[in-house]
């Protein structure tokens, strides 16, 4: 039994999901020659960029013990808000203020439905998912805007300077802002606060957490992180139209569950869902340089996501086992 | 709790009356969206007279009723405090295959190929059902993983085909345009499958038991209800209608690829809620969802008749939906308020 309480951080999800990382890269590098390249690492961050920025935010609204399906929608609607205004002849800059201010609105719509009204956000935010959708749809219509200026969608498909090439600005962003929540959520009161409401909302507000505040801050944030990628999105494919990143929040709900967040709140870590995203990126890729049916690798996704609520529970049960 | 103690003969009354009112209020619940959907009728119709021709209704009453099915399997899972997010994915696997079953085998009789969804439906439900009831693990994240799982086999097994209308038998594609006295025989079958399921859900045991362990899991456990059980039944009952939906989906849109049914467990689940169940379990009705599915349907519909872009669809839709759950939280606080004012008074 000592022997198994040794173990138990060997066994936490995190290390599991690390071996699964290195699984992957050894895998892909013996499948295929071109896994572990520069050029390879260029495009999979250049693929996977939005998704994996989208997932640190809503980390921390899981953590917290509420959702966001709304994630994809906001990137829609800052995509065809982008493509719109630049269609009227809007200067950049002042565009970006604007999709900033519309990113942290629709956040805040979303933060006080669910806390001032009390309505659970699940539902709350299919609502906003297809309202936020609907706008992007009402503005763009059928419509594709793509004459958006070089200096602009350079940065959608080039390399960050002195990074070897190896380095897109949206794997930057990703890397700079996980730092940033990552700090804030395990090493701040506010972080630990996420926590604290996520493992009970009520014990939380007696204990002088405002609960209501922080939960509706972390919408607005995720509305603005959203809204970002939006930008990215739209400079990386050079193109504004109605149904970017469609159905995307459920790959970022599935990466976040995959770290080992509970669904229920209260339980996760950042540095779990940075590996996630490594895993989720690592196995598109690897599929994809093997020539499986790219559309597929959902099944793999789904089965990983599988693992992450059963084997935890394996292993609760085993050890249930070996005491008695 | 102290009503608990004195003796029940002076409670009996009382207790009638309390139910009397939640009776009410739930009817209220599904009329209000009743009366909505008659306003945005008489609106429409007001504007627009072409709204109510027969051809119009026969036409909203066909896209009606796979959307309906679905919320009826839909409803159950959500009112035992579970949700279906696979339902998209089954329908699209179910459609595809059912569909190739007639490009293979040319003159396989109808029945037959609805039985084949039905049971592939089932399968996937099955699926679902043991991993949520004995895995005891949270049915989002479960469904979740089966909505790609299912979406990966169908694209692996469709691969870069399509079944189109010119190799399914007239009969078949006929079954959405059939009609009895100007009603089509789908919108009446789901009808009467929907009665059926609102009479199981309002009568039987097994029925009250999804409301219970909805209400409180832990409680119905303890009460000793197959909360597994239950709880397994419904997510196959989803799956079984999903594969069923699958089948009319090919029958109305002819073309299958294995994109079919693509984000469709969202719109049930808005239908669902619209319709009055609560997300979190525990109340709503078959009815309720069934109605929401057609409101939904003929807000789509009323917009293409007035001639408004349908890129207008999703944000009414979305609008409707944050007013259907907010409406319906308030008027659950006004009843908790209400029964606690009448326990106190009576005490």
């Amino acid at each position: 039994m000592s022997k198994l309480i040794r173990l138990q951080p060997a066994l936490r999800w995190e290390t599991g999901l690390a071996v699964v990382v290195i699984l992957i890269v050894a895998i892909g590098s013996v499948a295929s020659p071109d896994f572990l390249t520069g050029n390879n690492l260029f495009s999979l961050g250049l693929s996977n960029g939005e998704i994996a920025i989208m997932t640190l935010p809503m980390t921390l609204i899981i953590i917290s013990g509420e959702i966001d399906l709304s994630v994809a929608s906001i990137l829609g609607m800052s995509s065809a808000l982008l493509g719109f205004l630049w269609a009227r002849g809007w200067p950049m800059p002042a565009i970006f203020v604007t999709l900033a201010v519309v990113g942290v609105l629709a956040g805040a719509i979303n933060g006080l439905l669910v806390t001032r009204l009390r309505l659970p956000s699940l539902a709350v935010t299919i609502g906003t998912l297809a309202l936020y959708r609907g706008v992007a749809l009402i503005l763009l219509g059928p419509n594709t805007v793509s004459d958006f200026p070089n200096a602009y969608t350079n940065l959608g498909v080039n390399a960050v300077p002195f990074t070897g090439n190896d380095m897109t600005y949206s794997t930057l962003i990703f890397i700079v802002l996980a730092i940033v929540f990552g700090v804030v959520l395990h090493a701040t009161p506010f972080g630990r606060s996420i926590y604290a409401m996520g493992a009970s909302a009520e014990a939380a507000q007696f204990s002088g957490i405002r609960v209501k505040r922080i939960k509706t801050i972390l919408y607005m944030v995720s509305g603005f992180i959203c809204a970002l990628a939006g930008v990215l999105w739209t400079f990386r494919l050079n193109t504004a139209v109605q149904n970017n990143g469609l159905g995307l929040e459920l790959s970022v709900v599935a990466i976040v569950l995959l770290a080992g967040v509970s669904i229920f709140g209260g339980k996760g870590s950042l540095i779990g869902v940075v590996l996630a995203v490594l895993a989720f990126a690592g196995i598109q890729n690897a599929l994809l340089l093997t020539n499986f049916n790219q559309e597929a690798t959902g099944i793999v996704t789904g089965a990983l996501l599988l693992a992450s609520v059963f084997l935890p529970n394996a292993g609760r049960l085993l050890r249930r086992l070996s005491h008695s | 709790m102290r009503a608990a103690i004195v003796p029940s003969r002076q409670q009996q009354p009382e207790r009638l009356r309390q139910s009397g009112l939640a009776e009410r209020v739930f009817r209220i619940r599904e009329s209000g969206i009743l009366v909505v959907l008659v306003v945005f009728v008489a609106v429409t119709t007001g504007v627009q007279h072409r709204f109510l021709d027969v051809s119009n209704i026969q036409f909203v009453l066909v896209d009606t009723a796979s959307f309906a099915l679905l919320a009826l399997g839909e409803t159950m899972v959500v009112i035992s405090r579970n949700v279906d997010l696979s339902v998209g994915s089954v329908v699209g696997l179910s459609a595809y295959l059912s569909a190739s079953l007639f490009a293979s085998h040319p003159g396989l009789p109808i029945p037959v190929v609805f039985l084949a969804g039905l049971g592939i439906g089932l399968a996937c439900g099955i699926a679902n059902g043991i991993m949520v009831a004995a895995g005891r693990v949270p049915s989002l994240v479960v469904t979740l993983a089966t909505l790609y799982i299912i979406r990966g086999i169908d694209i692996l097994v469709v691969g870069g085909n399509e079944v189109d209308a010119n190799q399914l038998p007239n009969a078949f594609l006929d079954i959405p345009k059939d009609t009895v006295g100007g009603i089509p025989d789908i919108a009446i079958a789901v009808a009467v499958i929907i009665a059926a399921g609102a009479y199981y859900l309002r009568t039987y045991r097994s029925g009250r038991d999804l409301y219970a362990i909805g209400s409180n899991p832990d409680a119905a456990r303890l009460a000793g209800l197959p909360v597994g059980r239950r709880v397994f039944t419904a997510f196959a009952v989803s799956g079984a209608i999903a594969g069923v939906a699958g089948v009319l989906w090919s029958a109305q849109y002819g073309t299958i690829n294995s994109t079919a049914g693509t984000g469709y467990e969202l719109q049930v689940v808005s239908a669902v809620v619209v319709g009055g169940v609560a997300i979190f379990g525990g109340s709503g009705s078959v009815t309720g969802a069934a109605i929401g599915a057609l409101l939904l349907t003929t807000i789509s519909s009323a917009l293409y008749v007035l001639g408004i872009s349908s890129f207008w669809d999703q944000a009414i839709w979305g609008l409707l939906l944050l007013v259907a759950i907010a409406l319906d939280q308030t008027l659950t606080e006004r009843l908790t308020s209400a029964l606690r004012k009448r326990r106190t008074r009576h005490e």
